[in-house]
């Protein structure tokens, strides 16, 4: 690896002034399980002479919840901590399928969602779950704190509208209703410790027997993760069924602009996303019907 | 998943009268390893040891116009660069690498290259320094000039007219004459047995198919190490993980200009290999940095490094040709296979030619090989080299007949099974052999005989390795409590130190555990061939049964001389000494050893040999899938492995083996592979992308060890490591098609491509 | 150049300092700079678990720690699973059911393997896959790792 001098600020304000002090070449590290190995490998997108260390800034290790406030992650909180968490496994219990399916066990003890959301992969196991829950990511930056939809934080592959002297502080998932229902489903060719091929993270509301609501978030199969806003809005006001949710993979399926990689063919990637989303759907639907 | 309520290892032991052999004692370098203390080869450390780090081609076939190495000099922290102009300029010959040999030229332009790079992540040049950060920036300054040429990566394409060539000097050679014609082509070969068209015209079904194999690495955990330090009189030493001490040892030789008496190589722990460590890699370069900078020099291969700078196994495509008659019997079959040697020549394409009809009895076959240089690293040997590629097809082809009969895939395999005295399309003759057994077994298997499960497809197949003898050296001495020292050669890849010793004791009658086994370095014992080919339990097995008996006799002399009587009244069991004359005269070894120093002084024997005599193993498998029709995964639901190992000294060292195999052979078949770019450069080299299986992808995996004595080797042995690598590829191929109507035709059969097939 | 970050922490129930550069990772402070050579290296990214350490009560892979986090952490490796001369009954059932062959990656399945018995003593065979789906072995095949893992279960929970 090349020199790199390591910070451990202790505050918001000290981990912001450290980002906006060096012309672009800080980065802030929680868990380091993608920012360690890019470190290593000198990928050009990654070009950090300093490390900050944000593992001791108190607000980004909040892990709470509050019937109005809904969860709160800190940014620098580890899956292990989320998917240990009896609020998480009680209100939130789909952003557990993300949880333990990021890396494995080893990687799990490390890796956070803040990370997982900044490093911006299309691929990003967190991402279309929390997109699905309709979370907020807080951001603070020398000119204060602002506050955006998730699903406007990644613009390319790899690529924030994060400033590069900004620091996410904490993703906030509103609070559910007992008609709500979640889940995010990927496909890997191996078990565990795979890259998703493709992924579906989806959430619906249920109510008399009618979608009221559905969000719709593919993964692996555009430069970002792919909110597809029409798979969701056309189940509202559908009976719960195979129809209305063969017709949301369809428009997921369609919405969906994968390349050929190592990883997959865009073809199979495709066809991918509509066997993912019904699955993710139905299951989304047993758990708001169960709850 | 769930684990199935039956046996899950079963020995099917033909000669129990063994005290020792056969038992299952915990191995005696257990403690260090499970509290790791025991040292491997990265762990080695010395007083101002330098690291090297290797800089690699970015291009798949290219020129070298320049190497400058000025800047990378002059880094700060950087002690010394070297390339291949660094080696000393000898002159060419033919080295013997461990299994099989090479042009010296070859061995060292794989090295370090010197006119070309000859694949993506060949060497070029090595850097020192004590910080291996340093090490690594320095890499970045050396500057290369290079001018790239069209790569060829199958061997369809190597073998195309107007292909571009890797090796001016190459031409092809032609059922053993030099045609002088240029090519990719290192040579053909042809085995004939009978007449395969008379064989063909009497068949009344004939299938063929055409199989492609992509390349894959054995994958062993541990990345490739050495370090180097010259003494002030002109020895070098090199401390490695390596499958042959003496191969190192030979090639640094060869490589260096040296007598191999100047060279000591001293085996560190080796975490896996697989025949992937028969080939030297680092340990020159270390060498040569160790030489320029006057002190140690440890170089690790990073795991990118691995995949691209070693040698993975071949890529394959072949043409299998087999007619039966609809009684089931098979008439004649033809094998036409060409396998990727990588960039230089010496694919395994023979051994596949040994390997791929061996299992049936034919009166008419034809087995036409290719090896063929493609511009990809150099292929070493993976476990059963070439055996795997072969049997994908055969064991398809035939599965294919037997269905079209309405035969049991093995009862159809049974009524064509080679015995004692077949003859191979290759040439030898089979002496006792296992094959019958081993399919009987699987047949009377409560899996095979169990109902499939709703949605689940089943297969079978069968392989087999011939195994390998060669030299092996063992010495022992009687220490003074009544144990033994046992020295030998084999680096110990699995547990062999443990097997070998295990034998010593049988002679000897003692335990196991007061046998103290150790891995010695090059200057300390005899020479001894790789821990390779399934050879270590056999044949370094014998040098140990030797030197025991060489022990046992001297220790009946001993006797006779304290008791004053002929030794040839005296004799030997379970540790104790007696006569049959006289039943006052007894004694136990260990009493015996007490008085070694005051009755004549000490006893220890050796041996060095390198017995015939060697039995091949045939190894087949049953395993119940499940395929995701929507997503074309396969989930291997369950799976058994049977094999002949002749004598299991160790039962639970020979189920890890035939355990290990086949979880080799699972990930073969439906996630491994080099993922190369369109420039030629691998994709995929890293344990994220490469996928081997986790412990999540699989099922336990039960075993049958049959045991078929071999003849040639005292207590029966069959090296077991290989053959259970054989038949995994098409027993999940045989499954897969079981369960979905597709027969798949290439490696792997990732998800994608059995959604895709028809 | 600046120079190295002095580091305190607590390995095995040891205090230890020692300087690093803040690129070396905890793996290499482990290996090149302390001495602790057990923790091993297999993939230096995260996905091979061989170099598996316990860090402040979880499981995680040293090659993706820097050295430099290790301050105030406190590391258990493979070098304190053993009790002095008394092996971990995860030890003992390694041997007895012979989990290892090469042995390259068992320091890794111990330590993570002794992570899952605390959290969880009685452990499904899934849970036992799915927790070591982190550490991979190349030469057993995990049938007698996993039965090891087993057999340890029961013999903690038997003492």
């Amino acid at each position: 690896m090349k020199w790199i001098d390591f910070e451990k600020p202790k505050s918001v304000d000290e981990a912001v002034k450290l980002l906006s002090g060096s012309s672009g070449n800080a980065r802030a590290m929680a868990g380091g399980t993608d920012l360690i190995v890019q470190l290593r490998v000198g990928d050009p997108r990654v070009n950090a002479d300093i490390v900050v260390d944000i593992k001791s800034v108190p607000e980004l290790n909040e892990l709470s919840y509050s019937p109005d406030k809904g969860l709160t992650i800190g940014a620098a909180v580890e899956c292990y901590k989320i998917y240990n968490n009896e609020n998480v496994k009680k209100h939130y219990p789909a952003i557990l399928d993300s949880a333990t399916l990021i890396g494995g066990t080893q990687i799990q003890g490390r890796a956070t969602f803040g990370g997982n959301l900044c490093n911006a992969a299309p691929s990003g196991d967190a991402i279309p779950n929390l997109i699905a829950h309709r979370a907020v990511a807080t951001i603070a930056g020398p000119n204060g704190t602002r506050t955006i939809p998730v699903e406007e934080v990644c613009t390319g592959p790899r690529q924030t509208s994060i400033g590069s002297d900004e620091l996410l502080v904490s993703i906030n998932l509103p609070s559910n209703g007992q008609d709500f229902g979640a889940n995010y489903i990927r496909f890997t060719p191996r078990n565990e410790m795979d890259i998703a091929v493709a992924g579906a993270g989806v959430s619906v509301t249920v109510a008399d027997g009618k979608f009221t609501s559905g969000r719709v978030c593919l993964a692996s199969v555009a430069p970002t993760p792919l909110f597809v806003k029409e798979a969701g809005d056309t189940l509202v006001g559908k009976p719960v069924g195979e129809e209305a949710i063969q017709g949301a993979a369809d428009l997921a399926k369609e919405a969906a602009k994968p390349i050929s990689d190592m990883r997959g063919t865009a073809e199979y990637r495709k066809h991918l996303c509509e066997v993912l989303t019904r699955r993710a759907l139905n299951t989304a639907v047993e758990r708001a019907q169960g709850s | 998943m769930t684990t199935i309520d039956n046996e899950s290892n079963v020995v099917l032991a033909t000669n129990t009268d063994f005290k020792v052999v056969g038992t299952r004692p915990v191995r005696h370098d257990g403690t260090d390893k499970v509290t790791g203390r025991a040292l491997y080869g990265a762990d080695y450390d010395a007083s101002g040891l330098l690291h090297g780090k290797i800089l690699r081609s970015p291009h798949a076939h290219a020129l070298i116009k320049s190497v400058n190495t000025s800047k990378a000099e002059s880094l700060d922290g950087v002690k010394a660069v070297v390339t291949a102009s660094d080696f000393p300029q000898v002159a060419d010959k033919t080295v013997e690498l461990g299994e099989d040999d090479t042009k010296l030229e070859w061995l060292r332009d794989n090295i370090l290259a010197s006119d070309k790079a000859l694949y993506g992540g060949h060497a070029i040049a090595g850097v020192a320094a004590a910080n291996p950060h340093i090490a690594e920036e320095a890499l970045k300054l050396i500057e290369v000039e290079y001018e790239v040429l069209p790569a060829v990566l199958t061997t369809q394409e190597a073998m195309a007219d107007n292909a571009s060539i890797l090796h001016k000097s190459l031409t092809t050679q032609e059922l053993g004459e030099d045609t002088g014609v240029v090519s990719n082509v290192a040579s053909h070969f042809q085995h004939v047995k009978g007449d395969v068209s008379k064989g063909f015209a009497e068949a009344d079904i004939v299938k063929e198919r055409e199989f492609n194999t992509t390349t894959v690495h054995q994958g062993y955990i541990e990345p490739h190490n050495g370090t180097a330090f010259w003494s002030a009189d002109g020895r070098l030493h090199v401390w490695c993980s390596t499958q042959g001490s003496f191969v190192v040892r030979d090639s640094l030789a060869d490589l260096l200009d040296l007598p191999v008496s100047m060279v000591r190589v001293t085996p560190m722990e080796i975490g896996g290999a697989f025949g992937g460590k028969i080939p030297i890699y680092v340990e020159p370069v270390a060498a040569l940095l160790s030489k320029k900078t006057g002190a140690p020099v440890k170089i690790v291969m990073s795991r990118k490094e691995t995949f691209e700078g070693s040698g993975p196994t071949s890529g394959s495509y072949m043409k299998i040709k087999i007619g039966a008659k609809k009684d089931g019997t098979i008439t004649a079959a033809h094998a036409w296979m060409a396998m990727e040697a990588g960039a230089y020549p010496g694919s395994p394409v023979g051994a596949a030619a040994q390997c791929v009809f061996a299992t049936y009895d034919l009166e008419n076959a034809l087995i036409d090989g290719y090896d063929v240089v493609v511009n990809k690293p150099k292929t070493a040997a993976y476990r059963a080299p070439g055996a795997p590629n072969a049997a994908f097809g055969t064991e398809q082809v035939i599965n294919e007949l037997a269905e079209e009969l309405q035969m049991d895939p093995i009862e159809f395999r049974l009524k064509n099974v080679a015995v004692e005295g077949t003859r191979r399309p290759d040439g030898p003759t089979f002496r006792r052999i296992g094959a019958k057994e081993v399919l009987e077994a699987m047949r009377d298997h409560p899996h095979y005989q169990s109902k499939k499960q709703e949605g689940q497809g089943r297969g079978v197949a069968i392989g087999f390795w011939f195994n390998i003898g060669f030299d092996s050296a063992c010495n022992i001495a009687v220490n003074s409590d009544g144990t033994v020292n046992l020295t030998e050669g084999s680096t110990d890849i699995g547990g062999s130190r443990t097997s070998i010793a295990m034998q010593a004791a049988e002679v000897l009658g003692i335990p196991a555990e007061d046998v103290r086994p150790s891995v010695v370095d090059t200057d300390t014992v005899g020479f001894t061939a790789v821990t390779g080919g399934s050879r270590t339990t056999f044949a370094t097995g014998w040098a140990a049964y030797e030197a025991a008996q060489d022990v046992k006799q001297q220790c009946l002399e001993r006797a006779a001389s304290i008791w004053d009587v002929d030794v040839d009244g005296l004799q030997m069991e379970d540790g104790v000494i007696s006569s049959t004359a006289d039943s006052e005269l007894r004694m136990t070894l260990k009493e015996l050893a007490s008085q070694l120093g005051s009755s004549g002084g000490g006893i220890s024997g050796s041996a060095s040999v390198n017995p015939g005599g060697v039995g091949g193993s045939f190894a087949g498998n049953i395993a119940d899938v499940s395929v995701d029709s929507d997503t074309g995964k396969v989930t291997v639901e369950r799976f058994t492995c049977v094999q002949d190992a002749g004598k299991a000294i160790h039962p639970s060292y020979v189920e890890g083996q035939m355990q290990g195999g086949s979880v080799q052979g699972i990930g073969w078949a439906l996630n491994e592979e080099y993922f190369m770019g369109d420039d030629g450069n691998m994709n995929n080299s890293s344990l994220l992308d490469y996928r081997m299986p986790t412990a999540l992808d699989l099922p336990m995996i039960d075993t049958v060890i049959v045991e078929v004595a071999n003849p040639g080797h005292p207590f029966g042995v069959r090296g077991v490591g290989e053959a259970n690598i054989v038949p995994p590829t098409p027993t999940l191929a045989n499954a897969i098609y079981d369960a979905t109507g597709k027969r798949m035709t290439e490696l792997p059969m990732s998800p994608g491509a059995i959604l895709a097939a028809e | 150049m600046p120079g190295k970050t002095y580091v305190q922490t607590t390995i095995n129930g040891e205090q230890v300092d020692f300087l690093c550069e803040p690129r070396q990772s905890l793996l290499e402070c482990l290996r090149d700079v302390i001495g602790l050579t057990g923790t091993k290296e297999g993939c230096n990214d995260g996905n091979c678990g061989a170099c598996t350490v316990n860090m402040d009560g979880r499981v995680v892979t040293a090659c993706l720690v820097l050295g430099v986090e290790a301050e105030g952490a406190n590391i258990e490796t493979i070098e304190g699973v053993a009790d002095g001369s008394n092996l971990h009954p995860l030890q003992l059932a390694f041997l007895e059911n012979a989990a290892l062959q090469c042995g390259i990656c068992t320091p890794g399945f111990i330590v993570s393997s002794k992570a899952l018995l605390e959290q969880n003593p009685d452990p499904t065979e899934h849970e036992i896959r799915f927790w070591l789906a982190n550490n991979l072995c190349r030469c057993t095949g995990y049938d007698k790792i996993v039965r090891a893992v087993q057999d340890a279960a029961k013999r903690l929970q038997e003492a």
